[in-house]
């Protein structure tokens, strides 16, 4: 079973990379370029905060294996389309 | 707050599914779908196997919406594929209960005598 946490109104903290030379900051660059996953491969797997039923608390990708997903995406809350 | 303010009055109830925070991009950014220019996530859908294989995926930029039904359409057809361990396939326009066809040398060249170009327009 996920494990439940109580949700406040503070937002979860973004993870800031710490930058300490030139050297690092490179590095980070290049983790942050993105490219598209591609068919036939696996998906990333991720832990992210979630929200069902009146409840948060936390979900992984490997939970659910055995079964088909369906991710989706979206830009924001309260998007029209 | 947009399942209890807006989306649970369009269906009388709450989302049926989990609904995921990616508060930084980088679930986004792994799957390659986040606008680093814009900030948000585009609208990225993947459809992963119970093996956590992509088997599919499609991506729009934000104004315009998907088609449910074509997803749940792709999710079936990848179903039987999977459930004839490989030999089954379903042309283009499938839907359950259409015919599905099987791949093979006898198949190359006579797919034309199987299926009609009118089943992918067919409702």
């Amino acid at each position: 079973m996920p494990e439940e946490f109580k949700a406040g109104c503070q937002r979860p903290p973004i993870k800031k990379p710490s930058i300490a030379s030139e050297e690092n900051e490179q590095i980070i660059i290049k983790e942050a370029k993105s490219s598209m996953v591609k068919v036939g491969k696996p998906a990333p797997d991720f832990t992210a905060s979630a929200y069902s039923a009146g409840k948060f608390f936390n979900i992984s990708l490997s939970e659910f294996k055995g079964k088909w997903v369906l991710l989706c995406f979206y830009p924001g809350d309260f998007t029209f389309v | 707050m947009w399942n209890d303010h807006e989306l649970s009055k369009m269906i009388n109830r709450d989302i049926p599914f989990a609904m995921l925070s990616d508060q930084d991009g980088s679930i986004g950014k792994m799957y390659g779908i986040y606008d680093e220019d814009s900030g948000v996530e585009t609208r990225g859908r993947f459809i992963i196997d119970p093996d956590g294989i992509i088997q599919g995926f499609e991506v729009l930029t934000p104004p315009v919406g998907r088609n449910v039904k074509e997803s749940i359409r792709q999710i079936q057809a990848f179903q039987l594929v999977r459930a004839s361990e490989g030999t089954e396939a379903t042309p283009s326009g499938w839907r359950p209960g259409k015919q599905t066809l099987k791949p093979g040398p006898d198949l190359v060249g006579n797919v034309w005598k199987v299926w009609k170009v009118s089943e992918a327009f067919e409702e």
